[in-house]
């Protein structure tokens, strides 16, 4: 078990050591001088662009030679100093960040654990019966083929603007001051509930599917047909093909982190939640690119963190993992 | 008399039409007797195994009966047959190997098993254990999961799985393919033990291998391309065939050993006829070296000798 | 896939596995004792010109195609240009609307739907390339080569390839289609690698076990009758998976404002919509075409891709 954990562990670290490369590269190394095409696109006072252009040399490093300027890097990391933001001068990155985070995971947790449950259950439900099968599958086809921020578009027009029961943007009404009243917490909950909203049934449709597939091929293996034929009832087997059928999805759940953070970052952008999603969108129209950086490496260590806890948990769900790492088998 | 089939057609449906992979099979098993049930693959000798117990989603029923302790078995119903299954008739599956939830360790699996055919898992759990012992294999099997077990470990835990309830008829389905040469005689002597300590009443034994049917069977029925060639006591099948398939069968085995009749004849030119449209007559007339004219019909199943049954016009 | 599965589409459930084929088992009984065994493409081509989800998922996707052909032809306005209403609701004249700034909706949709399938086909192509040649290398080569390919993949697996394409793109001053599809191509590979990869193996394993089994059929024979095809229907099918991923991250990268910095795309409408609060407005018919068309598409790819996998696994198929 400890080699398992050790080897995964070994994986997540290779990939932060190569993200964080890549997030060091990007500026350095692509086409045309990034640093110049930044400052000259502020369209700034001479003075001001050369002062920009000095600021962002040193911040760089960029004067000193590039494995200086890779330690450094990774020095400033370890610091927590992320550089500061060009949109809200002189706010720290890491502030700006921070203060983004809580909107991110409030629309992503709960969109993501409650779609995985409901979606598996539904799936479950649906599969092998035949009317449900051709009724109620397609919908779930056309869930996961909507990008998300149309969805969010959608739910957002429909809601927001044509019936007007739910507010159309931000993370709460800005007239309130952050309070712990009902008023304030009602206020945050409503206009929560429509990013949510479309992130959660775009993600509900896929697990669905999925589990659908997946219980149709536990139904149809050796051990399900054995059960049959000594007369186990269908609640049996089903209930055996469901545990099964979870294991994989428990996997595709880790595989689908990346997507799904994505899709949050657009659902955000539509609704402007002042989470992540919407920083990014600051970040490129305002060319801020420290704190574009800085958000690439927190969803990085995100990912990577909810892929260990889900490595974790898969561990428990599955048994034959302990009895394999024992060496037993 | 334990188990009587009467004219039983099955056929599995496929795109093309109608395959009749069990074409109208009649015989017999008395009780305590172990039949082996031989022939190429695809002569429908699993079918008739998947029939007797639980059909898969392909399989039609045609026509025919099925007694077992005199009562009828109502295999066209999947519903009703449940009432027999496990308790009367049970099967131990070709994929023995795939036949236990990965994820359940057997020990609650055979619990849940139980307990949904409302039986007390709880009270049963020392004859349980005690059969475990039986099959040579310790009681903490129970508390492993399929991986840990060997195949030869496995094939023995489904067999007690499958004979649990002291099944009238069980059909064990290429118990022994999976398994290498000295682990194959563990399993096929434990199965003469289950039917000694009459765990079992009768049993069918399907399988490719003629040294396991000689070792186990009491009476081997040979079958042809959906058909019944031949039925009789195990030594005489061995020793003095009448049909001429089973003959060629025989004497295209090595001598020592007899192994395999799976592999393609080699000794018999030709290949079996489809079974989407099989010749009218006798099916092996196309490969047979006495087919003549008559052969173009039907060849009753008859007695030729005491309990000797033949489908063959030349032998009588 | 499952596969397998099956996994499913690569929505939250992007791990393609389940939903391509688990290796077909060797069909012994299963297909029926002596049953003619129809020559395999004749029968697929049987079953797919009669499964509905297929025919409606090809006719669907048809559609949009021929429409993102003759579309430009019949309505040659240039998409950008401002030169129509403000805000214009669909008439006969503008059938989509114009947008807040006179630009015709429906000649921005027939174009975007053309930059949509150019994204796909290059995008999901590169992607398959690259999934499949990886994977089937791993897979058949194992050892060294496997464990370094695998490490390889696990890495781009696991790092949110999106983000990193927001990144590399926001760097970029101009950018193309092209080079749009080659980066979504070079990031959406990893799942496919990894489905092909464990159906190599497990086709190895298999093609030993009927070697054994069989009586002199030759290798090659074997190879090409019972592998090459299983194998081409899994990959066809990838394809199409990772066909319709890169239409919806390309459409993502283009909402953010990160598409193609010249010319018009479904994603990029969404984004001007949004951005010019067609919400608010009520101008549905700036940004209810782009997301249809976009949903349709992909829809109808994975709606025929579940058509498919029933018929190249008949273990699926409801009888």
């Amino acid at each position: 078990m400890r080699q398992y954990f050790a080897r995964k562990l070994a994986i997540y670290l290779v990939t932060f050591f190569v993200a964080v490369t890549i997030d060091w590269m990007i500026p350095r190394f692509m086409p045309g001088d990034p640093v110049q095409g930044m400052v000259s696109r502020m369209s700034l006072e001479p003075e001001a662009a050369n002062r920009m252009m000095g600021f962002f040399l040193g911040a760089f490093g960029l004067d000193k030679p590039i494995w200086e300027q890779y330690l450094n890097f990774w020095v400033a990391l370890a610091h927590g100093d992320l550089g500061i933001s060009v949109w809200q001068f002189p706010t720290p990155v890491l502030n700006i960040i921070l203060s983004a985070v809580p909107y991110t995971l409030a629309l992503l947790i709960p969109a993501i654990l409650l779609s995985w449950v409901a979606g598996n259950q539904f799936g479950a439900w649906v599969a092998r019966r035949k009317r449900l099968d051709n009724t109620v599958l397609p919908v779930g086809y056309i869930l996961t083929a909507t990008p998300y921020m149309w969805l969010g578009i959608l739910i957002a027009w429909g809601l927001g603007s044509v019936l007007r029961v739910l507010p159309l943007s931000g993370a709460f009404n800005y007239s309130m001051s952050p309070t712990l009243t009902w008023e304030f917490f009602l206020s945050v909950y409503t206009h929560w509930l429509m990013p949510f909203l479309s992130l959660f049934l775009v993600m509900f449709g896929g697990w669905a599917i999925g589990m659908r597939n997946m219980i149709i091929y536990e139904l149809e293996s050796d051990y399900a047909h054995w059960l049959e034929a000594l007369g186990a009832p269908q609640s049996l087997v089903r209930r055996y093909a469901f545990r099964n059928a979870v294991l994989p999805q428990v996997t595709g759940l880790a595989l689908s982190l990346g997507v799904v953070v994505a899709g949050a970052l657009v659902t955000e952008v539509v609704f402007s939640y002042p989470g992540l999603g919407y920083l990014v969108l600051q970040a490129i129209q305002n060319e801020d690119y420290f704190l574009l950086q800085g958000i690439f490496l927190f969803v990085i260590i995100g990912v990577l963190v909810a892929n260990f806890l889900i490595d974790i948990a898969y561990v428990v769900v599955d048994p034959r993992t302990r009895v394999g790492m024992q060496g037993r088998a | 008399m334990s188990l009587q089939v009467n004219d039983l057609r099955v056929y599995y449906r496929t795109l093309a039409g109608d395959v009749r992979a069990l074409d109208g099979v009649t015989f017999s098993i008395a009780e305590g007797e172990i039949m082996g049930l031989a022939g190429e693959s695809g002569c429908g000798k699993s079918t008739l195994g998947k029939a007797l117990t639980h059909f898969d989603s392909r399989m039609r029923y045609v026509g025919g009966d099925v007694v077992l302790d005199d009562e009828p078995l109502p295999i066209m119903d999947s519903d009703a047959m449940d009432e027999f299954r496990f308790w009367s008739v049970s099967i131990i599956p070709q994929y023995a190997m795939s036949a236990m939830n990965p994820t359940r360790k057997i020990g609650k699996m055979i619990a849940d098993l139980l307990e949904s055919r409302g039986e007390d898992a709880a009270a049963m759990r020392p004859e349980i254990e005690r059969r475990i012992e039986l099959v040579g294999l310790q009681r903490d099997v129970l508390d492993r999961y399929p991986i840990e077990l060997s195949g030869g470990m496995k094939q023995r835990v489904v067999m007690v799985i499958a004979t649990l309830l002291n099944p009238s008829l069980l059909i064990a389905d290429e118990i022994t393919s999976a398994l290498d040469v000295s682990t194959q005689k563990a399993v096929a002597e434990t199965l003469i033990e289950f039917r000694d300590r009459q765990l079992v009443r009768t049993m069918i034994v399907i399988t490719h291998d003629m040294s396991i049917l000689a070792q186990v069977a009491d009476t081997i029925t040979v079958m042809y391309a959906g058909k019944l060639a031949e039925k009789a006591a195990t030594d005489v099948i061995i020793g003095a065939p009448k049909h001429p398939y089973t003959r060629l069968l025989i004497s295209s085995l090595p001598e020592v050993g007899v192994r395999y009749a799976d592999k393609r004849l080699t000794g018999i030119p030709g290949n079996p006829p489809q079974l989407l449209d099989p010749p009218l007559g006798c099916r092996f007339q196309a490969r047979c070296p006495l087919a003549d004219a008559q052969c173009r019909e039907e060849p009753p199943f008859v007695e030729v000798e005491p309990a000797h049954f033949v489908a063959c016009w030349k032998v009588s | 896939m499952s596969i397998t599965t099956q996994r499913p589409a690569p929505a939250p459930g992007d791990h393609g596995e389940a939903a391509l084929p688990a290796p077909a088992t060797a069909p012994d009984g299963a297909t029926g004792p002596g049953v003619a065994p129809m020559r395999p493409r004749r029968e697929v081509l049987y079953f797919a010109l009669r499964d509905k989800r297929i025919l409606f998922g090809a006719a669907v996707v048809l559609f949009f195609l021929i429409l993102s052909i003759v579309g430009p032809v019949l309505d040659p306005t240039d998409p950008t240009a401002f030169d129509g209403p403000t805000g214009a609701p669909p008439s006969a004249e503008f059938w989509f609307g114009t947008t807040t700034f006179g630009e015709d909706v429906f000649a921005q949709f027939v174009n975007g739907l053309q930059a949509t399938f150019l994204v796909g086909l290059l995008g999901g192509g590169l992607a398959a390339l690259v999934g499949i040649s990886i994977g089937f290398v791993a897979g058949y080569r194992g050892g060294i080569v496997d464990e370094f390919l695998s490490m390889i993949t696990n890495i781009v697996l696991v790092i949110p390839t999106l983000v990193v394409l927001v990144v590399i793109a926001a760097f970029l001053s101009a950018r193309g289609v092209v080079v749009e599809a080659a980066f979504v191509g070079l990031t959406s590979w990893p799942w496919a690698a990894r489905a092909i990869r464990s159906q190599t193996f497990s086709l190895r394993a298999r093609e030993f076990v009927d070697l054994a089994n069989m009586s002199g059929l030759p290798t090659w024979k074997v190879i090409f009758r019972e592998i090459a095809p299983n194998m081409g229907s899994y990959l066809f099918m990838t394809f199409i998976l990772l066909f319709g991923g890169a239409v919806l991250i390309a459409a993502t990268l283009d909402f953010i404002g990160l598409g193609p910095t010249e010319g018009i795309s479904l994603g990029l409408m969404m984004n001007n919509a949004v951005l010019w609060s067609a919400l608010q407005l009520g101008m549905w018919w700036w940004f209810i075409p782009p997301g249809l068309g976009i949903t349709a598409i992909v829809g109808a790819l994975y709606v025929m891709n579940v058509g498919l996998d029933e018929i190249f696994n008949p273990k699926l198929r409801e009888m």
